[in-house]
Order: C-alpha cells, then structure tokens, then sequence
C-alpha cells in the first residue's frame, strides 16, 4: 500500500474544497489566448541551424549507399551526416516494461545496414534555414535493395536478423484453471477481433532545439515533453556527459497523448549537433513526417474464447493476441503488449485467465503508447465478447453485465496477475451502482422506446454500452517543491510535466486548499530539470495522483512552517492559527488578518536573526509514494443511426460516465472526458494509418488521416463520479486523463450492431462506412 | 514541407499574364490562382514549377457577371463570391446548394471556381457543375482564345485539355430556365472532405412530366460526367419515385470500372435518387 | 527576392523574401509573431487562420510576396488597450482550449466570421467551426465559447 513521508499528513476532506473541486479558470490560459504561448517552434536562438532528416522511402531493404555529395555542395549546408558519422552513439534505450531480449530491436538514430519501415531517418542536414535544408535533403541519393516487407502481425514470424525472429516476445499471463473452467462451461464464445493502427496525433507536431552554452558547459534542450528527466540522464549517458551538464525545458506543449515526449532519434541528433558543430540547432518536425515518424499505436488481433456457466457467469478468457509493434522496439518496450494483456479482464469477476500477446515487428512505423493505450483495444475485444454472450445466451446485455461486475463488497479485488509490474488491485468502486446512474442519465429506457418507434418508421438507429477499467497514477514516486517568496507570491516546482492537459491549475488548486491561498498567486514550475533534481513527468495519467499527493504534502507543510514562524511573531499556538487568502488569522476569527504570509516568508529569509543556525527559507520539498495504481473506471452509452446507403455511421448521442475519486477540477476533468471521446470516435470510425502490399504508407497527410471534425462530433455528456475516492492517496484521485477514450470504440461497435440488427457484425475498428454498407439491405 | 524555389510574377493585365506565361510554361511554369491546391501540392514537393505567374492582381480578372443568358466567372473568382446570390433565378440556387460542399469557409475565401475547373479533381463540385450544365471553358494563349465545351475540357483525372501555355480567362454557365429544378447530393467522410460521391440535376416539370433532364455523377470515376442512360430514363415520365429509380439504376448501369463496384454501384444510386428527390 | 510591405495588426513591415517564403513562415519567423501557429502547412488544420483584409484565409497556403500591400490580422492584434477580446474572454470562461496549439486559429476563424455574421444561426456556425481541427477539447466548450461571444459581440 502507499506510504507518505514520515510526517504523514491526514488525507484530505471529502467533498468540494474553497478551491479544489471547483470549475476555476485555468491558469494557462491567459498566455495561450493571446498567442503569447512558447510551443517547441517558438524557441528560436541566434546563429541557429535547420536540421532536417532524410527519411527511408522503401519499407524494408538493404541499404547499399547513401551519397551525400550533391546535398553538402548546396551552399548554406554546413554538415550532413549518415550513420557513419553517428556510429559512436547506441540506439535509443527502453524506459519501460524491459524485457529480456528485446534490445535486438532497439532503433538506431540513423539506420545503418538495413531500413525498415518508410520515414526510417537515414542521413540529417543541417543548413542556415529550414528551406535550405530541405532542398539539400531532397539531394541525397539512397541506394537501396528492396526486401521483402512483413505487414501482418498475424502472419508466421519472420526474421528480423540473422538469430533474431520478429516475435521477440510473447507476453504471458495465466491464473485459475483455465482448461478445467473451458471443459465444464455451458458454452464458450470464440471471436476473431481486430483493432486497427491509429495514434495521437497531436495538432503540434514533435520539435527539438539544442544548444550548447559554453561559457557554463551545458547543453541544452528545448521542446521537450512528458519525461525530461529520464530523458536529460538518457541524453547525458548516450552523449557521455554528466546529467548536471545537460538540461531539459519545456514550454508549452501542443497535446502529448503518449507519443510526445519520448526519447526520439531526432532529439539525440540535435543534441549530438549542437556539441559537434557549435551551433543551436532546431528541428520541427513537419505534419507529412509526423504520420511516419512519430509512435503510431493500437493495432492488434485477438482470437478471444470465452466460458461461462449457464447463467452467463465468466468462468475463465483464454485470449491469444498479435500486436503489431512495427518496426523497432522504442522507449516503451513491450509496454502496450503488457497492459492489453494485464487489463483485459476490466471490471469482471473472471475466475480463470490465459493470454499469450504476441509481440511482432512488421515494417512499419514503430508502435508505442497513445491515450489509453491496451484499453482502448481490450476493452474492445472484452465488451464484444460480452455482447457476443449476451446474444449467445439470449440476455441482456446489462442484465449479464449486473451479474459479472465486481460488486463494492468485493473491493479492493485482487486479480492474480500483474501489469506494469505491480499487482493489478482494483483499490475501490462501485460498479454497478455507475452503470445504473448512467442509464438514468442517458434514459436508456426512454431511449430504447424511442428506437422502437424510429425502427417502425424505418430509420436504422441502435444503442449500445461498455463498461471500461481504467488505470492510473503509475508510481513510483514524485515530488514537488513549494517556496513562498516576501512578496507572498508561491512557487510549485514539480517534477512532472504539462502536455496541455491543465496539470499547472490542478497543482495550484490542490496547494492553494491546503495552504489558504489565492490559486492565482502561484507559479508552477514544470518540466524542467534544472529546477528540480528528479521527476518522473507526466504519463499515465499519473500527474494528479502523483506529484498532486506531493503537492498536497508540501503545501501542508510550508503551511505548518508559516503558522511555526507566526506563533513565534505572535506569540501565539500555532494550533491556535490558520492561513486564509494569504494571511495568518486566529482559527477561531478568520476574517481578521494577523500577519501576510509575505512576512512571514521575509522573516524566515536567510539573514533574518529568527533563522540564525537554521535553513532559511519558508519552503519544503515532500515526495510521495505509491507502489500500486488505481483504478478509475466508467460505462459509456451511445447511439448512433446508420444511413443503410452510404454506410455512414453518425454518432447522435453519447454519455461517458466516469468515476474519478475526486474531480480537483471538474470543467477540467469534463473537458478531459469530451476530448478524450473525440479522439476514441477518430479511433472507432475514422482514423487509420494505412499501408499498400509494399508497406508504402497511405496515411500521410491530414486529407486521408482523417481527425473528427466539429461536424462529426454528437453532443456528449458526461456523468463524471466521486463515489469512490482511491484509498491510495490522500486526496483520493485517481487520474481522468483516458477514461474519456477507453470505451469509444466497443460502445460504438455495440450500438451499430444494435442499429443492423446484427449481433456480432462489427469485428474490427475503425468501422468503416463500406463494411457497415454490406451489411444494410438494398437503399429504398 | 517548404516548397522548392520557384520565380515569381505578377502580371498586372491578361495580356502580360498571358506572355510571362508562354515564356516559362515551356519551363514548367504554372498559374497561381487561389493556390489552394498548388500550394498544398508544392508544400508535399508533389509540385515543384520554376516560375508561379500569379494572376490575383490581374485587372479585371475577378469579374462575375451575368451575360446573354450566360454567367460568366472570371478567373479570380473564388468560390465564396458563388453563393445564390451570384446568378438569379434556379441557378444562383444551385450555386447555393454546391458550394457550402466544397472545402471550408478559409479555403472557399481563396480558392477559384477556375481553379478547380483547371484542376480537375476527379471530386470537384464545380467540375461536376460544369459538365452538368455543359459550361463553356475560355482559354487564351499568344495563339488566340478558344472556347472548349466542359465535357472535353475534362479529360479525366487531373487532366484537362488546355495547354501549358493556356490560362484560362472565363468560365460561363447557362442560366436556367425558371422552371427548372435543381438538386444536389454529396456524400463526403468528414464535413467539407472531398465527395466520395455526388450528384447534380436538373429538370423541368413541363405538362406533368420530366423535360430537359439533366444528370450528372461525380466521385466514382475519374472525372465527373452527365449521365445520358439516367437522362433517357427519366425524360418524359412522371417524376415519381418509380422513374427515379429508373433514373439512379440507368446511373449505376453506366459505371465504369471502380475499386469496389459493389459500393460504387450503391452510391451512385443513392446520390442520384437523393439528388432528385431533392430537386422535387 | 522581393521586396513587400504590408500591415500586420496595424503596423506597417517591410521585409525582403524569397517567393517561396509562405506567409506564415514570414509572420511566425521575420515578424516574429509566433501566436500563429502550423500544424500541417497543407490546409486542412486551420492553426494559422489569419485574417487578410478582414476574411479568414490559411496562412500556410499563401506566399509572404502575396501579402504586399494588405492588411492581415493575428490573434496578438486581438487584445486593445490591455483588455481580451470578447472571444478571448470567452474561450478562458467556456474552458474551450487545453493545450492552446489549436486556439489562435480557432479564435481568428471566429473573429473574422463573426464581424461580418453576427447573428450567425447555430447550423451555418457549425460548418464554419468544422474547417479547424483541435485534438484536445472536443470541441463542444468551443462552440459555446464562440455562441457566448457572439451574444456579446452582437450590436
Ligand atoms: C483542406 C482542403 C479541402 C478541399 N476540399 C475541396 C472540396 O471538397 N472540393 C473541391 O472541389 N475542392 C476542394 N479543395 C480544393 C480547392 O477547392 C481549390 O481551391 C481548387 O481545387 C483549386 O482552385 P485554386 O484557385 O485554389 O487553384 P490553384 O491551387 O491556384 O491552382 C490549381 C491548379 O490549377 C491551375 N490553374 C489555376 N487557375 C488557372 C487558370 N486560370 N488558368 C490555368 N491554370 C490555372 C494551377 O496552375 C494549378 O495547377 C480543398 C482544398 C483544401 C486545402
Ligand atoms: S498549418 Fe495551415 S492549415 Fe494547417
Ligand atoms: S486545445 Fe489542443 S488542439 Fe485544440
């Protein structure tokens, strides 16, 4: 279980704060709005060069030469590179979910015998500018031997190196009796499902900028997002510096979504150019590069079969899946594999479990994370199979849910299998007691009635729901650092990061509660390493529950400092004294202001005579800790009506229902849900990366990857839940950032079988208008 | 995505555009017009002309006019100006009912009804516009100025048939009569995608049944075309839904070859029957 | 290269470009106006929606050389006298950006179509919010963002 620092402070209240809990405007906007804002493009340093990376236009081959002549002759190139020059530095290194023998697979930052997927960086230039660089690009002349190319996961492994096949790894999991529970069921329901290849996709794309300040032997790296610590020792190991000697900044961050952030081959090129040739160097990344070279995710098969008893009870899932990792294995490791495979089983009670995830290499573009990563995918595959029971067993599909969900006597729930390296506990909950709110809200009755009536008059139109598991607030640790200056203004210091998500307000909210100050009045200071020694940034939906714990212990005790300090000047209890607005009051009469936290802050400075043989200052760092996750979780109902011509798929109406713990901001956490749904509804019906039979890449621009626009938007609801605050922190938060996305596309794929009137129909994402086509009638 | 460099001019009149332009067509050189295409084709490299004889200041060149019978476009024209109110009577509705399709609002402030014409996107809706109401295409070279008729201006897809040295000047539509009816059907993945498919018709009720039918399909094939099969069904029926069906299956029949006949047989039918239920 | 001259916000720039040079390449870099924002540089995301002479256009699909001699308009030219525009206001109020990447687009997409439009109806603004793409909100809170401002902004 989670332990806090020794100086345990309580946890905090239920219910709505002064500040936490409340719909208060965000703190980033003001800048944002104005175009005020520093995205990685924004960063500009005089003398800088344009780096621009030549990309592998065959999916797979031997890479006989590359000439390089015609693009140094360019004037205004001052340096082109090939992997001869970069020989000196390892591919890029895994953060997470390490397993044995995959470093095979690692990416190289510039290919050297063999490329393997298109928009595989092959040489960099740097020139004056990025249109310079971009004409000298163009010039390099790639010789290469075409290979035959591997596209499907599925298909029998083949052989990635000499001694090496594409199946590094198989990810396995079992529990329970799982051919004892197969050879008693009353029936088992098999299914073949696939998810199809789709990412994050955010509106900015990746960009790095490097320099090196000599006068204090540093380098440093702007651009940056998600992980700038691990990322700053990576960087200062590959490069063979001191981790003191090279910093990393964030500014602000277009949307990470998982795929930003991470330790790509461009942001150890840039680095690696601004120490060699002595000059910043920028590289932004253009939107036609993006769709090949940042993670794509998602796609994977599952050959699912399913047992139950007659009353529609899981008696065991036995799950055989491909997941199709693409070309190299990158910082993630084999991460989204182990968590398809951890968190399959969702909220179900499941006796007995098998899977075995294949993880296969194709040449492709390599596959990592992306918002709710394995979820979105399992949860498919996990509400079809229980869609598909329903039908097989003619239940409701609710009525077989109420009998298989976890029920709140049965928390926490252990499930004998571990994902991400700790034990999956599903730490609180009431499962039931949420579908039964979202179906009321939806009027799920009302609903059903009114399909009824709309089918009579010939309209296809259908409904349908999944339940979804989520998980967050990955540990292990995280820590933040609260100062308060003689002006009373506060500084937060967080080892997390900003991915746009709004992570600045909800610290300042959650420290503002537990100080007695303006929210406003704080500066929060994030994804920097050279203000912070460690961080573990922001994944996973990780940053409230974590570095938010840790704001809430450092705020309590910059508080118990203040009031120290105070009693002391007043010559009072400090049990006797509270913080309000900035001021220290007597509890027992707030409104009459005492002494400014301002001078508190000045009286507790380093020359003054009450700190004489202390530390001064009126700060504190606190970290926190957590070894296991917690489980947010939520149903999503939607309808949709089909037009049986065209085959087009509108979404009418949606609910996501989501229980967060605590909501710190609950138009944040809303604006999480309605975002997080948009970007589930591009995975359920219309973004897919898509290749040709030689593994050329078809998605490569914004006409064909295909992003939900306003238009296809229905209106969404949301039902966002505290009734289950995590026992795990001591604000009892358990992360809103993917609940939004779980559910999308196995709500949806159940609401078009509904409006076809065909169980089982929808057996792949994204479901495409000519597939739901052939399965409508003739148009009338 | 930065484009390779080119020369840039910026003619003043048609007859300095005219030769700019039959010096550097030789040269790849192109028309810059609302560049709403080009732009984003040089930006991918896919284009990479030498010279750009951008025709926005041309005097002149952003007329729009109705005249004998006749509204003429010139080619500045962007696709914004082609709301209703842009010609009278059925016309200017048709106008109205094509042109929220095409793109977004930012983009139909820029790009050009010649443009697309010139561009000849196997999904434009002017294109499909044009061969519909058998537009005339006016071409002008140090050679003279012909008129082409829009079905053999459309080539098929992305070609037309003018020459390199040719820019186009006007593009002129037939007014229609007052009785005609107009209907227009799109079906596109997202809001102001490109058609997967779409139809235009036009026809006149006249003593009861279908006079001068007009029918054309776009999206499916390589360039958009009138459909005489379905014209030939309809004429001289009742226009109910028994002789649009006639109509849609006629469209359907007289599909060349596509990627998937089975869904473009479905749509073409759709757009046809929804277009003329729409212009009922 | 040419030399052109135009207003960006009211100030008057001359600079000298190459013809390739794109006009947001030459707002963001030689103005150094960086509110406006790429996303893709082939006109579909709508993030470097500026307006010229008073319409919405993509800035990443004209030629800086086009600009000579007009009058363009960014989301720094938004803010008068210290205080936000009533959309700006709006978007902070209606929690309607996250990551803010897609707002400046967003916010002179609106600008431009609500000073000629105000009383815009609620189908015809739809399509007219749909030509900009934002990967984070949603886009419902934009929506009623821009219906909150238009109501202000109406005469
Ligand atoms: C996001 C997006 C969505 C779009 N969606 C649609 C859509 O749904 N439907 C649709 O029809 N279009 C769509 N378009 C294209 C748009 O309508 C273009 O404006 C149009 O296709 C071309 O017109 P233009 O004036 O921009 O031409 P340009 O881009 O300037 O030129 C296009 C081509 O035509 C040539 N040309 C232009 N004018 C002349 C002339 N007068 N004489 C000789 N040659 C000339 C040019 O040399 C060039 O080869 C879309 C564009 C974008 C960016
Ligand atoms: S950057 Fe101009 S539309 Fe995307
Ligand atoms: S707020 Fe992030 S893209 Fe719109």
């Amino acid at each position: 279980m989670s332990k806090a620092v020794a100086d345990a402070p309580p946890r905090l209240a239920p219910g709505k704060g002064r500040v936490l809990g409340q719909p208060v405007a965000r703190l980033e906007d003001g800048p944002l709005v104005r175009g005020r804002g520093l995205f990685a493009a924004d960063v500009n340093f005089p003398r800088q060069l344009a780096m621009r990376v030549v990309r592998s236009q065959i999916a797979h081959g031997r890479l006989v030469s590359l000439d390089t002549a015609e693009a140094r002759a360019l004037p205004g190139v001052v340096a082109v590179w090939t992997a001869a020059e970069v020989s000196d530095i390892p591919p890029i290194p895994f953060r997470a979910t390490k397993v044995r023998g995959l470093e095979p697979y690692c990416q190289p930052i510039l290919a050297r015998e063999r490329v393997r997927y298109v928009g595989e960086p092959i040489a960099v230039v740097f020139a004056e500018d990025a249109y310079i660089a971009e004409d000298a690009a163009d010039l390099v002349v790639a010789e290469i031997d075409e290979l035959p190319v591997v596209l499907d996961a599925a298909a029998e492994p083949a052989e990635f190196l000499p001694g090496n096949s594409t199946e590094p790894t198989i990810v396995r999991k079992e529990y329970g009796d799982v051919d004892a529970a197969f050879r008693a069921a009353h029936a088992v329901i098999e299914l073949d499902l696939s998810v199809g290849r789709h990412s994050g996709v955010p509106m900015e794309t990746r960009g790095a900028i490097a320099r090196y300040v000599a006068a204090h032997d540093v380098l440093e790296l702007h651009g940056t997002a998600k992980k700038q610590h691990w990322n700053r020792d990576e960087i200062a190991r590959l490069l063979g510096r001191p981790p003191t000697g090279v910093h990393l900044f964030e500014g602000h961050v277009g949307g990470g979504f998982g795929v930003r952030g991470e330790l790509y081959p461009e942001d150890l090129l840039v680095c690696l150019a601004a120490m060699r040739l002595d000059r910043p160097v920028k590289w932004i990344e253009d939107r036609r590069e993006h769709l090949v070279a940042t993670n794509h995710s998602r796609q994977q098969r599952h050959l699912i079969r399913g047992a139950v008893d007659a009353d529609g009870r899981l008696l065991a899932i036995d799950d055989v899946f491909f997941h199709d990792q693409g070309a190299y294995v990158r910082t993630h490791g084999a991460r989204v594999a182990d968590l398809a495979a951890g968190m399959l089983p969702g909220p179900y009670r499941l006796p007995a479990y098998r899977v075995a995830g294949h993880f296969r290499l194709t040449n492709k573009t390599p596959a990592a994370t992306y918002r709710a990563p394995g979820r979105f995918e399992t949860t498919f595959v996990r509400e079809r199979l229980m869609d598909a029971i329903a039908v097989r067993l003619d239940l409701d599909p609710i009525e077989l849910r109420r009998r298989n969900l976890v029920t709140e006597a049965e928390m926490p729930h252990v499930r004998p299998v571990d994902t991400l390296g700790v034990d999956v506990v599903l730490d609180s909950g009431d499962y039931i007691g949420l579908m039964d709110q979202a179906l009321a809200q939806f009027g799920w009755d009302a609903v059903q009635r009114d399909l009824t009536a709309r089918r009579a008059a010939g309209d296809c139109v259908g409904a349908g729901l999944a339940f979804f598991v989520e998980k967050s607030g990955l540990g292990p640790s995280d820590g933040v650092r609260i100062s308060i200056d003689a002006t009373g203004g506060v500084e937060l210091v967080s080892g997390a990061a900003s991915v746009g998500q709004g992570m600045e307000t909800a610290l300042a909210q959650i420290c503002a509660e537990a100080l007695g100050v303006d929210y406003r009045r704080i500066r929060v200071v994030r994804g920097r390493t050279d203000r912070i020694e460690f961080g573990n940034g922001a994944h996973a939906s990780r940053v409230t529950v974590m570095s938010g714990s840790a704001t809430y212990h450092a705020a309590l005790a910059v508080r118990g400092m203040a009031l120290d300090t105070a009693a002391q000047l007043l010559q009072a209890r400090p049990e006797d004294l509270a913080i309000e607005d900035g001021q220290v009051v007597r509890a027992a009469a707030p409104g009459v202001p005492l002494i400014a936290l301002a001078e508190v802050a000045r009286q507790m400075g380093p020359n003054s005579p009450l700190m004489r043989g202390r530390t001064p200052g009126l700060t504190a760092e606190r970290w926190f800790y957590s070894e296991h996750m917690t489980y947010p979780y939520g149903v999503h109902l939607a309808l949709v009506r089909i037009d049986r011509a065209t085959g087009e798929v509108r979404v009418e109406k949606y609910l996501v229902a989501n229980d967060v713990g605590r909501a710190v901001n609950p138009m944040m956490v809303e604006g999480q849900m309605v975002g997080g749904f948009a970007q589930g509804l591009g995975g359920a019906l219309f973004e897919e990366f898509r290749y040709d039979e030689r593994g050329q890449p078809l998605s490569t621009t914004f006409a064909d990857y295909l992003i939900p626009t306003l238009s296809e938007m229905p209106a969404v609801d949301v039902l966002i839940a505290e009734d289950a605050p995590s026992p795990l922190n001591p604000l009892g938060v358990k992360g809103a950032g993917e609940g939004g996305t779980n559910a999308v596309g196995a709500a949806i794929a159940a609401a078009v079988d509904d409006a076809l009137r065909r169980p089982g129909a929808i057996v792949s994402l994204p479901i495409l208008p000519r597939t739901v086509r052939r399965h409508t009638e003739e148009p009338t | 995505m930065k484009p390779a460099a080119f020369e840039y001019h910026m003619p003043r009149t048609v007859e300095e555009a005219v030769a700019i332009l039959a010096r550097v067509a030789p040269l790849d050189g192109r028309v810059l017009a609302g560049g709403q295409t080009l732009v984003p084709a040089m930006a991918l490299r896919l284009a990479r002309p030498s010279h750009l004889v951008d025709i926005n200041r041309v005097a002149g060149f952003d007329r729009l006019d109705v005249r004998d019978g006749m509204l003429e476009i010139g080619p500045c024209v962007r696709h914004a100006a082609l709301d209703r109110s842009a010609a009278p009577g059925p016309l200017g509705r048709l106008l109205g009912l094509v042109q929220p399709h095409i793109a977004h609002h930012p983009i139909r402030t820029r790009g050009t009804f010649c443009g697309s014409l010139a561009n000849a996107d196997a999904a434009s809706e002017w294109c499909l516009t044009a061969v519909a109401l058998d537009a005339r295409i006016e071409a002008r070279s140090g050679r003279g100025t012909r008129s082409i008729p829009a079905d053999a201006f459309l080539l098929g897809y992305m070609t037309t048939s003018l020459e390199p040295d040719e820019l186009l000047v006007r593009a002129r539509l037939p007014l229609l009569p007052d009785d005609a009816r107009v209907g227009f059907y799109e079906y596109a993945r997202r809001a102001g995608d490109f058609a997967q498919v779409m139809a235009l018709v036009t026809y006149a009720v006249r003593g009861g049944v279908v006079a001068a039918p007009r029918i054309a399909l776009g999206g499916l094939e390589s360039r958009p075309r009138r459909m005489a099969g379905a014209e030939a069904a309809i004429v001289g029926r009742v226009p109910d839904a028994l002789a649009f069906r006639s109509a849609a299956d006629a469209a359907a029949d007289a599909l060349g070859p596509t990627e998937d006949p089975d869904y473009a047989r479905t749509l073409a039918t759709t757009a046809v029957l929804r277009a003329l239920a729409a212009a009922a | 290269m040419h030399d052109i001259a135009f207003t960006l916000n009211g100030r008057p720039w001359s600079l000298r470009v190459e013809p390739r040079r794109t006009l947001v390449d030459a707002i963001r870099d030689d103005c150094g106006a960086t509110g406006t924002h790429i996303g893709c540089e082939h006109g579909v995301c709508g993030a470097c929606t500026i307006l010229l002479d008073g319409e919405p256009v993509r800035s990443c699909l004209m030629f800086a050389v086009q600009a000579d001699g007009r009058a363009l308009r960014t989301v720094e030219g938004l803010e008068k006298d210290g205080a936000l525009h009533p959309l700006q206001r709006a978007f902070i109020d209606h929690h309607a950006l996250q990551c803010g990447f897609c707002t400046p687009g967003f916010l002179m997409l609106a600008v431009g179509v609500l000073e000629r439009t105000p009383n815009i109806s609620d189908e015809a603004l739809t399509d007219v919010l749909s030509s900009n793409l934002c990967r984070c909100t949603g886009y419902q809170n934009i929506v009623r963002a821009v219906r909150a401002a238009a109501e202000e902004m109406a005469p």
